[in-house]
């Protein structure tokens, strides 16, 4: 669609002696669903840990338009600035929620900045008083509308523990919503998901678009990566393979011997060019 | 009948101070899974500033107002030491090895006693009683059970203290910080909150609390001096764990429950020997639930 939003240069990320990412360049656009996938152990993760500040890349930069032109370095920030001032926002493979908390105060716990800033040192929360009520009020309604968005309006007030996976990994998405990102990373969103609890996240992930945010997904299942990626970015070994749509994807030599293998006696772990053809 | 009812209202006084510093304990252990070994210590300056502004006030004909004076100062002065003490024994530690924040909590533990010891001298310090006088609950064949002005104010206080407390940390977006990072730093982190700053506030809200217990310890008593800390600290540790650390109605009830046996010990058995009978049920405790009374089983996933 429009110009692009996220710029990864030469990023390289080493550990010790292992090189997860090597010299990765990529674009995403904005108002893009930006998939990166590939084989287990590509660094997919990795690539998303330092986009969101997990990891400080060995070298390379990230950089991040709020608007077109600007342009704003992520890998420079302290880590609690990337969703304040960077405006990325993640979920993990495995499920980081605040289990303690309700569904309600996770979704406010993302809102902190706004209230924190209202509340004028506490005083005015305790009293709840003036700025600080309204600035609750309105972090309540965009907690109430990505309830309503993910389903989950009539468990706001259970604990998040408490939730069924499938609930978790939406709110989840929910939360990193209500920090108000351009950017979305979504580790394996669709992990564990029956078909239809699937086919419920395209549509929420196709909703997440319309409203302006663009996303960056690594995903295993193909079924999710056809059918709603704009841009897919194919890595094996940390280094990028592939770049392209999902119909160029599909076609490209590169990326299948990278999934079967390049003829050797090795069984594939992923029957990708059945997968591939299976989610026409 | 009388007595042990004498002895009850003395548990709970004395529970309750417990209980206020437990809470620091166990709010930092929460947070950043250290044992902050100079939060006694912290509740020992508390109880100093008390005294140095309830000296500074005589002369102060109203009695509520010097002591609410006292409390809000002395909060005020331990809140900006419990924010140093973090800051520069226990930040720049933060991601080294697990023992060295707590061999640096010793030190900072330390450092505060011989401190106040020189500034303040090594004797004892007294106070006259600031509330005379109280009312009889109960006359039985002489025996007088008494409800001191005092005892009525510490849990007054208390309870006042805990229940602004349990505010900030249940409803202000402040407390759903300090819940979140206790829960996952790092996720919190990447939810946009400055976790050194949310661990700064728990220092600092800790730290009040534990001026607030010193200047209710120093009204009760009325004598302090700057070695007052050790036992009031490793007393309310005790409770913290004894109530399941982590959890703050845990470090509250825990604080109660060793008030409640000290007392009890030494109103029917020996005043010696009351320490050993709050260890023991303390290892009695945590050999049935290793969690403490409130403690959370976590089970930690991989």
């Amino acid at each position: 669609m429009g110009d692009t939003l996220l710029t990864v240069t030469e990023l390289t990320m080493r550990f010790g002696g292992l090189t997860a990412v090597n010299a990765l360049s990529f674009n995403a656009k904005r108002g893009d669903i930006t998939a990166v996938i590939g084989p287990n152990g590509a660094g997919k993760t990795t690539v998303f840990n330092c986009i969101t500040g997990f990891y400080k890349p060995t070298s390379g930069s990230i950089a991040i338009a709020h608007t077109p032109g600007a342009s704003m370095l992520l890998n420079k920030l302290p880590g609690h600035a990337i969703a304040k001032k960077g405006r990325v926002a993640r979920t993990f493979q495995n499920i980081r929620l605040f289990g303690g908390m309700t569904v309600l105060e996770n979704l406010l716990v993302a809102q902190h900045n706004e209230l924190q800033a209202a509340t004028g040192f506490g005083v005015l929360a305790i009293l709840g008083l003036g700025k600080y009520r309204a600035a609750e009020k309105a972090a309540i309604e965009r907690a109430k509308y990505w309830l309503a968005a993910t389903n989950l309006i009539d468990r706001a007030d259970d604990p998040a523990a408490s939730l069924p996976y499938g609930a978790q990994r939406r709110l989840e998405i929910a939360r990193a919503m209500c920090t108000d990102p351009v950017l979305l990373c979504l580790d394996e969103p669709a992990a564990g998901l029956n078909p239809r609890e699937s086919q419920a996240l395209n549509d929420l992930l196709l909703k997440i678009r319309a409203d302006g945010c663009s996303l960056l997904l690594i995903e295993h299942d193909m079924g999710v990566v056809m059918k709603i990626s704009d841009h897919i970015i194919v890595l094996d070994h940390g280094k990028k393979i592939a770049d392209g749509t999902p119909l160029e994807i599909r076609n490209d030599i590169a990326v299948i011997s990278a999934y079967l293998g390049e003829g050797d006696d090795d069984d594939p772990d992923a029957p990708i060019a059945e997968t591939l053809a299976a989610a026409e | 009948m009388a007595y042990a009812l004498q002895q009850l209202v003395n548990g709970i006084t004395l529970g309750m101070i417990y209980g206020l510093i437990a809470v620091g304990y166990t709010m930092v252990y929460g947070i950043i899974g250290m044992i902050n070994f100079a939060h006694g210590d912290v509740f020992m300056v508390g109880a100093f500033v008390g005294i140095i502004v309830l000296t500074a006030l005589t002369g102060v004909t109203s009695v509520p107002m010097g002591i609410l004076a006292a409390l809000l100062l002395s909060a005020g002065v331990c809140a900006l030491y419990g924010f140093s003490i973090e800051r520069v024994a226990y930040r720049p530690l933060r991601g080294s090895f697990r023992l060295a924040p707590l061999i640096s909590a010793i030190g900072m533990s330390i450092l505060l006693e011989n401190y106040v010891q020189t500034s303040q001298g090594a004797l004892e310090r007294a106070i006259p009683v600031a509330v005379p006088g109280g009312f009889v609950l109960m006359n039985e064949n002489g025996f007088v059970v008494q409800l001191s002005w005092m005892q009525i104010a510490i849990v007054v206080v208390t309870l006042v203290t805990l229940g602004i407390f349990t505010y900030i940390v249940t409803k202000t977006p402040l407390g759903r910080s300090m819940r979140a990072v206790e829960q996952d730093a790092k996720m919190a982190a990447l939810l946009g909150i400055d976790t050194n700053r949310t661990i700064s506030y728990t220092f600092i809200i800790g730290s009040a609390l534990a001026a607030v217990a010193g200047v209710m310890f120093l009204l009760y008593y009325g004598v302090i001096d700057f070695y007052i800390g050790f036992n009031a600290g490793i007393k309310a540790f005790t409770a913290a764990v004894l109530g399941g650390i982590g959890s703050l109605p845990g470090a509250v009830l825990g604080g109660l429950l060793i008030g409640l046996i000290e007392a009890f010990w030494s109103g029917y058995a020996t005043v010696a020997y009351k320490d050993v009978a709050v260890y023991s049920i303390l290892a009695i405790v945590l050999m049935f639930m290793p969690t403490g009374l409130l403690g959370r089983n976590d089970i930690e996933k991989v």
